[in-house]
């Protein structure tokens, strides 16, 4: 974020209490380096994170969101992190239209052992988000076409 | 204190459209010696925090967890009377509890305390400089914005019956069941056959010291059947369970057993006249027994039992021969299934296990009545077995000169069979082997292995004492096929340390098939309304190092076999540890649950039960709006995500918090960089 002239993405990061953001604590316990474009913000579950969470935090200028969950079938509620798929792939169709590329919204399963693989996956996020740059689409780039298909003009 | 109250009760309702006025937040950032101020300008973030709206007094100290750093954060509650504290530091499973009970003291409701992690997420995966201090201002903001939302709250209290349901009478069941007994309180043991001692009272001895099994054991049944604080129900299956911790409803469907266990004298007339003559489950099929039968004479409840399957007809009575006998009457066709509903603060599952079929390894001629399974060799083996301990081949009783032991039958074969190790053969293998060359000093006992696994307190001894004092010989491959000869059984393996083919002519081949979950374990499972097997289909712990005898569900715990493949030691450990569990669980004066759970705006409610079906624990009900039982309620908050009308909210987690503390996160910092920059020009 230093960085004066190149890009540097802000990501939120929605991290499930009982995986993720034990992960991300070990990556810290283990003293892994990641860039430090992310902001965590802890949550029971992933199932928690409410899809306006993710447009709202685009509106207020985040480039990138991260949600982490579980793995399927060790969600410690059960079955919250389906649920969370299941909105992640409504959200990535709904995302292009507002001028927003679905890969800026990542959802990934961390355990609470696996630190290495959260720096792994926040240090790709944000090699891909810096390839991506800035969000440059706003309203007035989306063009409704005469069969109702919604386009994003750049 | 009227401040705390006054605000309790708003926050029985939507915390969320509560404003809560006049906030006057601390923020103390702690440098954990140089582990976060060695990387993050800790003076720098306290002052950044010090204009932060809503924050009235921040600081930096050494180590905020030791003494005078909590006490410090004590006196600033008092001074400067906080409505909320952020501990910038460490990550909140380390010391959010410390920093909560320290408030608490000071007169703070623990709820309106929180960490910002600077640590795990920050300092200790970042550089120094800049950015890192960016990143721990950013970080301490979005928790300052969480406790400004967050309310005063207190944990739910909830009483509890003081009654345990222990599910399964084998070795661990009988162990938790007279452990929670003698420390007083009453407990309700379930067993689905008509004795209790499960596996354990089939076995002839016990390795590695050799004790007999039963006669170890059966001073534990007799023990459970005169306790007076335990009811024991055999016949007996779990049919439904409901409610939550502290207070579980079961309702518990009883077999009849046709006699009297009061006035029945063993005297086993009525089997000698019963016509039917069926496979003993008990001798695992090498007896036969009548449809009226005693599975072992220690059984417990000491009686016999009819069994309604095999019997040719009950209602309407065929043949009725056992009754003309019984002397004492003790046979009553008029017995009834009984329907025994109970209300338990908690539950033991020791379910055991079962032996995965012989016939699931055809190219081990399962059907030859010579290729056996392990607990029918324990069965020819046992001084009370179908051949008074000698052993005898089941197909013309001959004594066996070469018997043959195949480990790993089904076990350790994920493209086939089971992918995980049965854990107990290799050990029980072995205790055969020696068995059988002690009494046929003559023969020769030849055991196939993959490997060796003799962990346990002098297992690896005994295992050399097999080898060397007993001459039993170890072949280190698989057996390929097993087909009969005449007279004898044709093995045909490999010896990988030579690379040989081996081929040897037995008498009797043991299969030391894998340990499977028992039969109906998914049903009650289901039952539990958890998703609570594991990939194998043995029960799944809460966590497999620190709660392996927890299940998610809250006062259900899990012992023995039931949760993967154990010896008796370990069986009797974990029921013993499931037992202090409950015990701990039972002996409190009052349950309590965590308050930061789900609940609805019932004006904003349209009814819709979209968030019902979400809820993995059924803590929601939905008539005229929808309802959140909080002792039910885990706060994942699945439900409030998903609410189309924003009715739900979860406590300290609601929409407003989250978009202002996403807000604080994405905020410019300007001050925080010119700060460093001056400081490093």
């Amino acid at each position: 974020m230093a960085s004066v002239n190149g890009f540097e993405p802000r990501i939120v990061a929605f991290l499930c209490r009982w995986c993720s953001y034990a992960g991300a604590d070990l990556a810290g316990t283990s003293r892994l380096k990641y860039p430090p474009n992310i902001i965590p913000i802890r949550v029971p579950c992933s199932g928690r994170v409410d899809p306006q969470w993710v447009l709202e935090a685009f509106e207020r200028g985040a480039d990138g969101v991260f949600i982490g969950g579980c793995h399927p079938g060790d969600c410690h509620y059960v079955s919250g992190n389906y649920k969370t798929r299941r909105r992640v792939v409504l959200l990535k169709k709904l995302l292009p239209q507002l001028g927003i590329e679905p890969e800026r919204l990542r959802l990934e399963w961390i355990s609470a052992t696996e630190g290495q693989r959260f720096a792994q996956v926040v240090t790709e996020f944000v090699r891909e988000l810096k390839e991506l740059g800035p969000i440059v689409a706003g309203g007035d780039a989306l063009r409704v076409t005469r069969d109702g298909q919604v386009q994003i003009e750049r | 204190m009227s401040k705390r109250s006054d605000a309790r009760n708003l926050s029985t309702r939507h915390p969320s459209r509560v404003t809560r006025r006049g906030q006057r937040i601390g923020v103390f950032v702690c440098h954990c010696g140089h582990n976060i101020a060695g990387v993050v300008d800790v003076k720098r973030v306290a002052e950044e925090l010090s204009r932060y709206p809503g924050v009235v007094y921040a600081t930096d100290y050494e180590y905020m967890c030791s003494d005078p750093g909590q006490d410090l954060i004590k006196r600033a509650i008092r001074e400067h009377r906080l409505s909320g504290v952020v501990v910038a530091a460490c990550s909140p499973s380390m010391h959010e509890t410390t920093f909560r009970r320290a408030a608490e003291e000071a007169g703070l409701n623990p709820y309106l305390v929180e960490c910002a992690n600077i640590r795990e997420h920050c300092s200790w995966v970042h550089n120094p400089g800049l950015e890192a201090t960016e990143k721990a201002v950013r970080i301490t903001r979005t928790m300052v914005e969480k406790v400004k939302g967050n309310m005063p709250l207190e944990p739910v209290e909830v009483s509890h019956a003081d009654k345990c349901l222990v599910v399964g009478g084998g070795i661990a069941g009988i162990q938790a069941a007279l452990d929670v007994a003698e420390a007083g309180y009453e407990v309700i043991l379930a067993e689905r056959s008509p004795t209790i001692g499960g596996h354990m009272a089939q076995l002839s001895e016990t390795f590695p010291t050799l004790d007999c099994s039963q006669c170890i054991l059966t001073p534990k049944m007799v023990e459970v059947e005169r306790h007076p604080n335990i009811r024991l129900l055999v016949n007996a299956e779990v049919e439904e369970i409901s409610g939550f911790i502290g207070n579980y409803r079961v309702r518990i469907r009883k077999r009849p057993a046709y006699v009297d266990p009061d006035l029945c004298n063993l005297c086993g007339e009525c089997e000698k006249v019963c016509p039917v003559r069926v496979p003993n489950e008990f001798d695992r099929g090498l007896l036969e027994r009548g449809a009226i039968y005693i599975p072992f004479p220690q059984a417990v409840p000491s009686t016999y039992t009819l069994d309604e399957e095999t019997c040719l007809g009950i209602k309407p009575l065929i043949c009725g021969k056992c009754a003309e006998v019984c002397e004492p009457g003790a046979i009553d066709f008029d017995m009834s299934e009984e329907v025994i509903e109970e209300e338990v603060g908690a539950i033991i599952l020791a379910t055991g296990y079962d032996l995965y079929e012989t016939k699931a390894l055809p190219e081990y001629s399962p059907e030859d009545p010579d290729v056996i399974d392990p607990l029918q060799f324990e069965r020819l083996l046992s001084a009370t077995g179908p051949t008074r301990g000698e052993i005898r081949r089941p197909s013309d009783g001959k004594v066996p000169k070469t018997v043959v032991f195949i480990k790993c039958a089904g076990s350790r074969d994920p493209e086939l069979h089971k992918p995980y190790c049965s854990a107990i053969c290799c050990m029980y293998t072995a205790k055969h082997a020696l068995l059988y060359k002690h009494a046929v000093p003559d023969g020769r006992a030849i055991v196939f292995y993959i490997d060796i696994r003799a962990p346990g307190k002098g297992y690896e001894e005994f295992i050399h004492r097999v080898m060397e004092e007993d001459r039993v010989l170890y072949i280190r491959g698989k057996v390929a096929k097993v087909f009969r000869e005449g007279d004898k059984l044709i093995v045909w393996g490999v010896d990988t340390l030579s690379g040989q083919r081996v081929e040897v002519e037995a008498d009797l081949v043991v299969l030391a098939m894998a340990v499977v979950p028992p039969e109906g374990v998914e049903e009650l499972a289901r039952t539990l309304r958890l998703s609570c097997l594991d990939e194998n289909g043995f029960l799944k712990e809460a966590h497999p190092k620190l709660r392996p005898l927890e299940t998610l569900a809250g006062g259900i715990f899990i012992a023995g076999a039931a949760q993967g493949p154990k010896d008796i030691p370990q069986a009797v450990t974990q029921g013993s540890g499931a037992a202090a569990k409950a015990i701990s669980l039972l002996s409190a004066p009052v349950l309590t649950h965590s308050p930061e759970v789900a609940e609805v705006d019932e004006e904003l409610c349209s009814g819709c039960r979209v968030c019902a079906p979400l809820c993995p624990y059924g803590a929601i009900t939905v008539e005229e709006v929808a309802q959140v039982n909080e002792l039910l309620c885990e706060g994942c908050g699945t439900c409030v995500a998903a609410c189309p009308s924003g009715a739900l909210s979860l406590r300290n987690l609601d929409d407003a918090q989250v978009e202002r503390m996403v807000e604080a996160a994405l905020a410019e910092l300007e001050g925080a960089r010119e700060a460093v920059e001056v400081k490093g020009g």
